[in-house]
């Protein structure tokens, strides 16, 4: 494989790359979907669902990057990143959409808390991110508005 | 000096009558650019929508200030800012930063801006400051608001800016032509394409378009640092965050935009211990109310030069933040006002400054031989076309402010007769030139308020929850408590229909009594016929706006509006950003 240095052929090594690893068996196991969070319209309950009876807490220490308007509502960027220790999971929550659970990040300590992905926003509301660490929850909020555009001047 | 003694100079200087003091020097017929202050001069111009030639701009009489912005400029109309900054005497000066009689003081004092007055004005600015102690920046769209901006897809306002000898600029409706177009435009322009908030999408830069940075994924350079006579500038770019929303997505799909708070405090951080700078401007297209609240939380701007939402801001503002504090301007539009900061550097810091904004009036100021003679080429094949007489004004006609102008009601009458529509729509844009009581109403004039590249009108069925649904969307744009959710248009503008707004009411639930010209309320289930133009997911079908506007103002030969139907208004009564309102307040 030809080295590049550029980021274009940096990500292109690492497709090549990851195609050729197989994903162990046991791994593919701990991926369970925790389908009654996911199919909850209530975010109380999802989130009972996933965290039971954790203590949950506001935290600046979650860093939440979205934008103030999506661009797209059908594809919002979000990243979540966080330096607290013994990070469990990464959660997004969106309050007004239908089904609020968007998506769970499972990590360990090998990696760094950081996930960026894309979640489908029909109307603005507040987005959480929510950190599992050391058997507490911490969670910061941001709004995103989503507007039907135009007439800007 | 520190920060804080900075602005206790600023205090001083307003003391000492040095703001504005447009009839010090603009009176004398010589002398037109202020004396200098400091050692550095900033020239600064913004929002001139391609208007080559002289216009007359009436500034809003409604401009309300919600939230943090109730009282605050520029947020204050009229009379009401007259009172606030008593430095505005004369009554040139009267007439230069607000709408009042405006028809008899655009008479008397002539047009204003027109791009060889204003360089004239700028090459005095620039002699008086001394050589290579000035540089001149353009906070964008430039490049749209004429038929031969239009037709020449931006070229030859390119052309004239680097006559004028802009050094950097950035953009909003700039992106409103192709991205090729647009890349194409930022190497024929002879100064800086800059901004920091325009990024290619992940997706885009994986197929591996063409970027100015493919690490960080910045289509545009992100800053630059302008050195004069060893004094260190850096100037950021900030384009307008919200293009791909409030302008079609189609024609930039691999670049992506925002405010980007984050990125720009890292890269003021990093420009101030890497690049040994004595000042950091930010030159924006944020709009004013977002450069607020953006110099409350970023730190380490000495000024944010501003622009989008075309406000003739006679002073700046003073705003703190964590860091010190940073200078807000705002420097109109169309080409009728020059902002000239001058500042005292050294020492890798700002010892003090002197802002100006100076009214460009063409009849005082000579025409740039060169620059008229450009300007003439430039229209000369078009000027069959441009200066066709449509129709003759029989009142003021205009765009700006926040709700209904005398020209939308003309543009919305067109849109409801020449397509048989029951109801019609048309954008809040901030642009669009004034047209005085007995004026011919030319192309030029239609294309003034029209010109843009998705101009496609459409007729079509919408129900009336729909017509609300638009009216609270485009409203919350406009009043949102929170500015980076504001997107720094005015509220559309609507033909045979009227309703109520409450601009300090919640998001999406501010609009009421929906009805027709006739009363009758609005059913949110029934199908109406409504037309309109500027639709930014998909092209419309129709003929562009400004050929059903000429097929309206051919037919009706004489333009006169009656009464301007203004939306009822709840809960804003003694707004000073509220005056001489044609509509009923509650």
């Amino acid at each position: 494989m030809e080295i590049s240095t550029t980021r274009r052929g940096f990500i292109k090594g690492l497709i090549a790359v990851g195609s050729l690893l197989v994903l162990p068996a046991t791994l593919l196991a701990a991926m369970v979907r925790p389908k009654a969070a996911f199919d909850s319209k209530e975010i109380d309950a999802s989130i009972k669902s996933l965290f039971g009876d954790a203590v949950v807490e506001a935290s600046d220490k979650v860093n939440l990057k979205v934008p103030e308007i999506a661009e797209n509502g059908a594809v919002v960027p979000i990243t979540i990143s966080t330096d607290i220790e013994g990070v469990e999971s990464i959660s997004v929550v969106i309050d007004n959409n239908p089904n609020p659970l968007s998506a769970i990040f499972n990590l360990t300590d090998a990696v760094a808390a950081e996930v960026s992905t894309r979640v489908k926003m029909g109307k603005s509301s507040p987005v959480r991110a929510m950190v599992k660490a050391n058997g507490k929850i911490y969670f910061t909020t941001k709004e995103v508005k989503v507007t039907i555009g135009g007439c800007g001047g | 000096m520190d920060r804080r003694e900075f602005v206790g100079l600023l205090s001083k200087a307003w003391v000492a009558g040095m703001l504005p003091g447009v009839s010090n020097w603009a009176m004398a017929g010589e002398n037109l650019q202020p004396p200098m202050f400091g050692n550095t001069r900033i020239l600064h111009f913004t929002d001139c929508h391609a208007q080559l030639l002289p216009v007359y701009f009436r500034e809003p009489n409604v401009n309300l200030g919600v939230g943090p912005a109730y009282g605050r400029l520029p947020h204050v109309v009229g009379k009401n800012l007259l009172k606030k900054i008593p430095e505005i005497k004369t009554p040139r000066e009267a007439h230069a930063y607000t709408y009042l009689d405006f028809s008899a003081a655009a008479e008397r004092f002539g047009k204003v801006g027109g791009f060889a007055h204003l360089k004239t004005l700028i090459d005095q600015c620039r002699s008086e400051a001394g050589d290579g102690r000035s540089i001149l920046i353009d906070g964008g769209d430039t490049w749209q608001g004429s038929g031969t901006a239009l037709w020449t897809r931006g070229k030859d306002m390119v052309e004239a800016c680097n006559m004028l000898g802009v050094d950097v600029m950035t953009g909003h409706w700039e992106f409103t032509y192709k991205d090729s177009e647009v890349l194409e435009n930022a190497r024929l322009f002879k100064g800086e394409f800059v901004a920091q908030n325009i990024k290619a999408t992940e997706d885009a830069l994986f197929e591996g378009i063409e970027v100015y940075d493919e690490d960080s994924g910045h289509v545009f350079k992100p800053y630059v640092i302008k050195e004069m006579q060893g004094k260190r500038v850096g100037v950021i770019g900030q384009a307008f965050p919200y293009t791909p929303i409030a302008n079609p997505k189609r024609f930039i799909p691999d670049w992506t935009f925002g405010i980007q708070e984050d990125d720009l405090q890292e890269l003021v951080d990093e420009i101030r211990s890497s690049e040994k700078p004595d000042a950091v401007l930010l030159l924006s297209h944020n709009g004013m109310d977002v450069d607020l609240k953006l110099a409350s939380r970023v730190s380490g701007i000495d000024a944010i030069m501003g622009g989008h939402t075309h406000d003739g801001m006679p002073e700046p503002i003073v705003v703190e933040n964590p860091g010190g504090k940073t200078l807000v301007t705002n420097a109109g539009s169309n080409g009728k006002y020059l902002a000239v900061l001058d500042l005292d550097l050294g020492n890798g810091k700002v010892n003090g400054f002197k802002y100006s904004l100076l009214p460009v009036f063409s009849n005082i100021i000579p025409a740039d031989a060169a620059m008229a003679a450009y300007i003439t080429k430039v229209r000369q094949p078009y000027l069959g076309k441009l200066n066709e007489e449509l129709a003759t004004a029989e009142n003021l006609l205009y765009r700006r402010g926040n709700f209904n102008g005398t020209f939308d009601q003309v543009i919305c009458d067109s849109l409801t007769n020449v397509l048989d529509a029951q109801f019609s729509f048309s954008p809040g844009f901030r642009w669009g030139t004034t047209v005085l009581p007995g004026e011919a109403i030319t192309m030029d004039r239609v294309l003034d308020q029209t010109c843009m590249t998705y101009p496609e009108t459409y007729v079509r069925e919408m129900k009336g929850e729909q017509i609300k649904a638009i009216l609270e969307d485009v409203c919350d744009n406009l009043f949102n408590a929170d500015p980076y959710r504001q997107q720094g248009g005015d509220m559309v503008r609507v033909g045979g229909l009227t309703y109520a707004c409450e601009p300090n009411g919640p998001s999406l639930n501010r609009i009421s009594e929906i009805r027709d010209l006739k009363g009758n309320l609005i059913d949110a289930n029934k199908d109406y016929k409504v037309a309109g133009w500027a639709t930014v997911g998909s092209k419309s079908p129709g003929e562009p706006i400004w050929d059903v506007v000429a097929t309206y103002l051919r037919d009706k030969k004489t333009i006169k509006v009656e009464k301007l139907i203004e939306p009822k208004l709840k809960g804003v009564a003694g707004n000073p950003g509220l005056a001489d309102y044609q509509g009923e307040v509650v």
